[in-house]
């Protein structure tokens, strides 16, 4: 929170005397961190947003807001229906028993009057639960769908940074989150509001003094809800964190039961799980702490400043300054203040469970991906389909830490031929090829199809002409067909046919039980490594792209395999530009040139037999594939 | 086999606040919002805190009283001021009243405390003993499995429950509250009680006539709800892939489906769960209009004090809260019910690797191996492994060859235990792998898989994760011997960079140094090695070769051997086909009988791989 103008400085000065008395109340929160986490202008700003979403549904939140207000009146209308009974029955008491028919008349009118205002009262709130609730979902939804589209926007530099879990919990905890707000919180606000203003002002007119006592505990429980909103936003945002932190840990052990039981690390597996789960535990009692503590002292309150209306009204009455029966409406008035003062910590803690939900929600709905599409960028439509890098450098890292790399990459490659990359690991050749279908920007220099700047183009159109397969090899978890369909989903069966055929993965497709329309996955067939491979390999030629890259995708195919593979995809790629990514020398010595990467750079460049003369790196590495038999490969 | 069917529906996803339901294996029953099963198990776990759960109840049943008692002080406080029939002065019933309400505070604030804090505990006790048991539970069911699924028990329905538990405490609370002010009424004035309590049974038939109708809506709503996250899931999880076949478009069409089908369905329950509230407020103004009526005529009739009258009414208003929580509660409890199935569902997996009460610590410097006529599968009838015998003395290396689905791996995984052998027996040191604790099984035999698995953490957190006492330069030496020192000491911290989630910054190459690194930390008397295929560059190969032999120094080592060179350099080879044992023996002696090792080398591949698999029958079983 700074303060950039003299003008803010009385509210910044406030939120810091107020973040200091904060810190001194926050008890097992800890100190420094947690001043800074405590910010009073998010909590608005935060809530705002949210409703800000809701005011796209004007009608919806009129009608919620509107039956709100009336089945409020109605509350605030039945204790004076009851005061009037009351009294009735008091003054005709004292009359005597002399008109007792009119007495009754004037019951049943009353009664009547009861009743009719209950059912109407329900009604009204019927319609506000109703459309309050019919917004709430509208909103989630719109925010589920706005997620959902940010997140398949956003680049791979933040995919790469993000952990999939958290954006899972935040998908849908911290969405069910905001969701809860509006239905819940919202309309006990406004009804609260309403109830408290009409309220308030009808017993100020019968009584001021009376209205004062009745209204007395109001101050209390508005300072204590803002101290506790705080301090349960706080513990929410922590709460939520650790059980982030909880769900990696359990994640991460089932994914990696295997190496958990190979190392019999199932003590310290247990020991990182009670970690986690004690501090979430720790986070979760101090929350229960401050809910509690905070609703058995607003409801002190609250029924102090009943006492104060009892002594005070019964002397009152006593002394003839006021009757029984308004007494009763002030008490009865209370009664049904009881239930949202109640509520007003389900409010608060609502209101805070909402702005940490939607500071997560919308911190990722802020984000913008940094590989975006010029404004009005044409599609990319290839006539030949010729890759050519200019000295293209590239860094994953920002700024001061940036290290490089990728420096002063320069190649072509033309339709019909194959460019080979070798190199040890993490010598940049993945990088490389993540470029291409510009899953990150390049820092320096810059890739062309055609001549054409991959970055002036749709993103769309790109990567509809490069073809990537990789070495890790997702699948979902449907059909065979589907799956090789996934860039082409209209694509019928027999269109897929070809590609598999090349991909070498055709038959034993075939062979499977339901063929390509047996599942893939948890329940249905397991696929090696090396078929997984080559079902991706068909995933990628299916659309038929121009160009083509390799990014070690036949590491886990053998030998044998591989061979036919290649036979096979180099008559598929007959008019295509390739590049062929791979430690297996044997797959790129037919390469047309083969680039040598090491530490971001090319070290050598030729075709097998120059750089078999050159005596470098690449002579080595061909000397030892083919050297470990004894023999010439 | 069940555990097929475990996850049940498709679409379930990780996670959802609202768990996934199974209509195939739960049943309506479940729907029946109470089981007493699931009642029963779940008291188990609340059994440690009876004390602190007969604590609570106690000061729940105060906390009702003062509730209950507060408008009787009103009455009396009323009825001083009227005079008539008054027991108390105005002042006694105020002063009384003010006792009242700190009792109320205080007891109001421990029920809340500490219920809320039992239902936490039983709540974090339950997920730790699903996490226990998962770790217990056979490899055959994890395999079969996912993920997420799994995520999605340990925390959507836990969630579920404990909101369950939460809103339970004022449940409680409200049941107990309803009972006291119907005793109350009762004993104030029996007639006009009853007269008013004449509501209650038209409400238990208004919601007789209600639930059966909408509990299909209800269903579906919490249906929708969790295929709508477990199409998130799907797709962040595979947003790479969904990106690089342009699929955005298409797949934002069909989450959006998925989305307005929940829209609705959680519109259409939200309306079947509004219309109850007209007729709870309806019920109440009838039972204030009984008692402005009825009681009204006796107060002039002069049967009944004013204040009575005035106490009913506060009561009748107090009454129908409860009431109307409770009808939520119903929603609440639903889901805990069907969440509490599925939690018990993974605590039923059955362990069927236990140790034996009488296992005996396994502690040799340089055990044996012996493999004794051993068969093995992981379907019934489907054997992998077929009657293998073969013994490894101390100290020695074997090489395991043979193509994918030969058995290679079932033979490694049967030596740590991670499978039962149907026959025969596997023997570590002459004991019988049953025979022996787990724990010092593992700390014997470690494992080196193929796909190195890193976990969130530092790279030095990664390297000594089998050993977290090993000090820094411990794992510093380890890397240096298996040249992976190099590497990371270019990472931006050394060996305190984070790792990314499953070491996704890494290469694959260097996630395999560091499970070499990993292995060597962990010192085991026997190493187990799943060789990398081709994932490591010749050069890193020719590092990893001789850091293997730093590994295999004084260690009893099994390596499922892809290159030549690990294979000559064994004291014996196995030459594995189909799950039975071809031939084995030294390089030299294989090489000279002449058979499909020796045609193999002969051939000079590289890579064993490549001739065998080839073969037909060579993806037979495929699994890796």
């Amino acid at each position: 929170m700074t303060a950039t103008d003299t003008t803010s400085d009385l509210p910044a000065a406030a939120f810091d005397w107020i973040n200091l008395w904060v810190k001194r109340l926050q008890g097992p929160l800890g100190d420094v961190r947690a001043a800074q986490a405590i910010d009073l202008v998010s909590m608005p700003r935060i809530l705002g947003r949210i409703l800000a979403i809701a005011a796209h549904h004007p009608r919806a939140l009129v009608l919620a807001v509107g039956a709100t207000l009336g089945s409020t009146l109605f509350s605030i209308a039945m204790p004076r229906l009851l005061g009037h009974a009351v009294d009735q029955a008091h003054i005709l008491l004292k009359a005597g028993a002399a008109n007792a028919k009119d007495a009754g008349t004037a019951l049943a009118v009353t009664a009547a009057l009861l009743i009719g205002a209950a059912a109407l009262r329900g009604l009204l709130q019927m319609v506000s639960g109703f459309q309050g609730e019919w917004i709430a979902q509208k909103v989630s939804y719109e925010l589920r769908l706005a997620f959902f589209d940010k997140l398949q926007r956003l680049d791979f530099g933040f995919h790469d940074r993000a952990h999939s879990g958290d954006l899972i919990t935040r998908g849908m905890l911290d969405l069910e989150g905001t969701r809860a707000f509006i239905e819940n919180g919202l309309q006990r606000i406004v009804a609260l509001t309403l109830l408290l203003t009409f309220g308030s002002s009808m017993l100020i007119a019968s009584d001021p003094l009376m209205a004062a006592l009745a209204l007395s505990f109001v101050p209390f429980v508005v300072w204590r809800a803002t101290r506790s909103g705080l301090l349960l936003r706080l513990t929410w945002t922590r709460l939520q964190e650790q059980m982030s932190l909880l769900t990696r840990a359990m994640e991460e052990n089932l994914q990696g039961m295997r190496v958990v039981r190979a190392f019999s690390a199932r003590a310290f597996e247990l020991v990182k799980f009670d970690h986690a789960g004690d501090a979430a535990l720790r986070y979760a009692n101090h929350r229960i702490f401050l809910r509690s503590g905070s609703i058995s002292l607003m409801n002190a309150a609250f029924h102090l400043s009943m006492a104060a209306v009892l002594w005070v009204g019964g002397h009152r009455v006593q002394q003839g300054l006021m009757t029984i029966g308004q007494l009763t409406e002030f008490l009865s008035f209370m009664m049904i203040l009881q239930l949202p003062v109640r509520q007003i910590n389900m409010i608060v803690n609502t209101s805070a469970r909402a702005t940490s939900s939607g500071v997560r929600l919308f911190h990722i709905l802020d984000q913008e991906p940094t590989v975006r599409e010029k404004p009005g960028a044409p599609d990319l439509q290839p006539v030949r389909g010729v890759l050519r890098f200019t000295d293209v450098h590239f860094s994953y890292g920002k700024g001061a830490e940036a290290r490089t790399d990728l420096a002063g990459i320069s190649f072509e490659v033309a339709p019909g031929r194959t460019l080979g990359i070798v190199g040890p690991p993490g010598a940049g050749k993945s990088t490389l090829a993540h470029l291409i279908p510009r899953y990150y920007d390049v820092s320096g220099g810059a890739i062309t199809i055609d001549g054409i700047d991959i970055r002036d183009v749709t993103l769309d159109s790109l990567r509809r002409v490069v073809g990537m397969v990789h070495q890790d090899v997702f699948l979902f978890d449907d059909t065979v067909a589907a799956n090789v369909a996934y860039a082409e989903p209209d694509a019928e069966e027999a269109r897929l046919i070809p590609a598999t055929t090349t991909a070498q993965i055709h038959d034993y497709l075939a062979s499977l039980p339901q063929t390509y329309q047996t599942r893939i996955g948890e329940r249905g067939v397991m696929l090696s490594g090396g078929q997984r491979q080559r079902l991706s390999i068909a995933r990628s030629i299916v659309p038929d792209p121009l160009i083509l890259v390799f990014d070690d995708a036949t590491s886990a195919v053998d030998a044998g395999t591989e061979h036919r593979l290649r036979q096979a995809l180099l008559e598929a790629t007959r008019t295509k530009a390739v590049l062929i990514i791979s430690h297996r020398l044997s797959s790129l010595r037919h390469a047309d040139e083969i680039i040598v990467l090491d530490r971001s750079r090319v070290i050598e460049r030729g075709n097998h037999n120059a750089l078999l003369a050159l005596g470098g790196y690449y002579h080595e590495l061909y000397h030892l594939q083919s050297g470990s038999g004894g023999v010439r490969a | 086999m069940t555990m097929g069917d475990f996850g049940g529906g498709r679409g379930g996803g990780p996670g959802g606040g609202q768990g996934v339901l199974h209509q195939g294996m739960i049943g309506e029953d479940i729907f029946s919002a109470f089981d007493t099963r699931i009642i029963r198990r779940f008291f188990g776990f609340v059994r440690p805190y009876r004390w602190s759960l007969a604590g609570t109840l106690l000061v729940v049943v105060i906390f009702v009283a003062s509730q209950v008692a507060i408008p009787i002080a009103i009455r009396e406080a009323v009825d001083g001021v009227v005079g008539t029939g008054a027991r108390l002065s105005l002042e006694t019933a105020v002063v009384l009243f003010v006792v009242l309400i700190g009792v109320n505070a205080v007891t109001g604030f421990l029920t809340e405390f500490c219920a809320a804090r039992l239902a936490q505990r039983v709540i974090f006790d339950l997920r730790r003993a699903m996490f226990a048991h998962l770790q217990d539970v056979s490899l055959t069911f994890l395999d079969q499995t996912h993920v997420g699924r799994l995520m999605s028990r340990l925390q959507g329905d836990v969630n579920a429950l404990q909101e369950f538990l939460e809103t339970s405490v004022s449940a409680i609370g409200d049941a107990v509250l309803l009972v006291g002010i119907i005793v109350v009424l009762l004993a104030m004035n029996t007639h006009l009680a009853l007269l008013t309590l004449v509501v209650l049974p038209a409400l238990v038939a208004v919601r007789a006539v209600w639930l059966p109708r909408v509990k299909d809506t209800f269903r579906r709503a919490r249906d929708a709800s969790s295929i709508v996250n477990g199409a998130l899931a799907d797709n962040i999880n595979g947003i790479r892939t969904v990106q690089e076949a342009r699929r955005e478009a298409a797949n934002f069409a069909d989450f959006k489906a998925k989305a307005d089908q929940n829209f609705e369905a959680q519109i259409a329950s939200s309306r079947a769960a509004q219309v109850m509230v007209p007729t709870v407020d309806l019920l109440t103004g009838v039972a204030q209009a009984v008692v402005v009526v009825v009681g009204g005529g006796e107060v002039l009739g002069g049967s009944l004090d004013v204040g009575v009258m005035v106490a009913f009414i506060f009561y009748v208003q107090r009454f129908f809260d409860p009431i109307r929580t409770l009808s939520q509660q119903y929603t609440v409890m639903q889901r805990a019910m069907a969440a509490g199935y599925r939690i018990f569902e993974v605590l039923d997996v059955p362990v069927s690797i236990r140790e034996r009460t009488d296992a005996v610590t396994l502690d040799l410097r340089e055990p044996s191996i012996e493999f004794d006529h051993v068969t093995f599968g992981y379907k019934p009838g489907q054997p992998v492994l077929h009657d293998i015998s073969f013994t490894i003395e101390p100290g020695q290396t074997v090489a395991l060859v043979g193509p994918t689905g030969s058995g290679k791996t079932s033979v490694t995984a049967l030596l740590h235990r991670f499978y039962e052998v149907w026959q025969g027996a596997v023997r570590i040191g002459g004991h019988d792998v049953r025979d022996v604790t787990l724990d010092s099984l593992g700390r014997t035999v470690t494992m080196v898989l193929q796909e190195p698995f890193l976990f969130t953490g530092t790279v030095l957190e990664n390297i000594r994760y089998a050993r977290t006492t090993a000090s820094r330069d411990e794992v510093i030496a380890a890397a240096k011997s298996v040249c992976a020192h190099d590497f990371i000491m270019s990472l931006p911290q050394g060996y305190d960079t984070p790792l990314g989630q499953r070491g996704q910054n890494l290469s694959i190459g260097q996630r395999q140094l560091l499970s070499f690194a990993r292995a060597l930390v962990a010192d085991p008397r026997i190493l187990v090695l799943d060789e990398a295929t081709a994932s490591v560059d010749s050069l890193t190969e020719l590092d990893l070769q001789e850091a293997l032999k730093v590994l295999r120094r004084g260690r009893t080592s099994v390596i499922i051997a892809h290159r030549l060179a690990t294979v000559r350099d064994a004291d014996r080879i196995i030459v594995l086909t189909a799950g039975r044992i071809v031939e084995h023996g030294s390089h030299d002696q294989l090489v000279a009988a002449g058979g499909l090792y020796a045609d193999l080398y002969l051939k000079c591949h590289s890579s064993f791989d490549e001739v065998i698999a080839g073969e037909p029958g060579g993806y037979s079983g495929s699994r890796s």
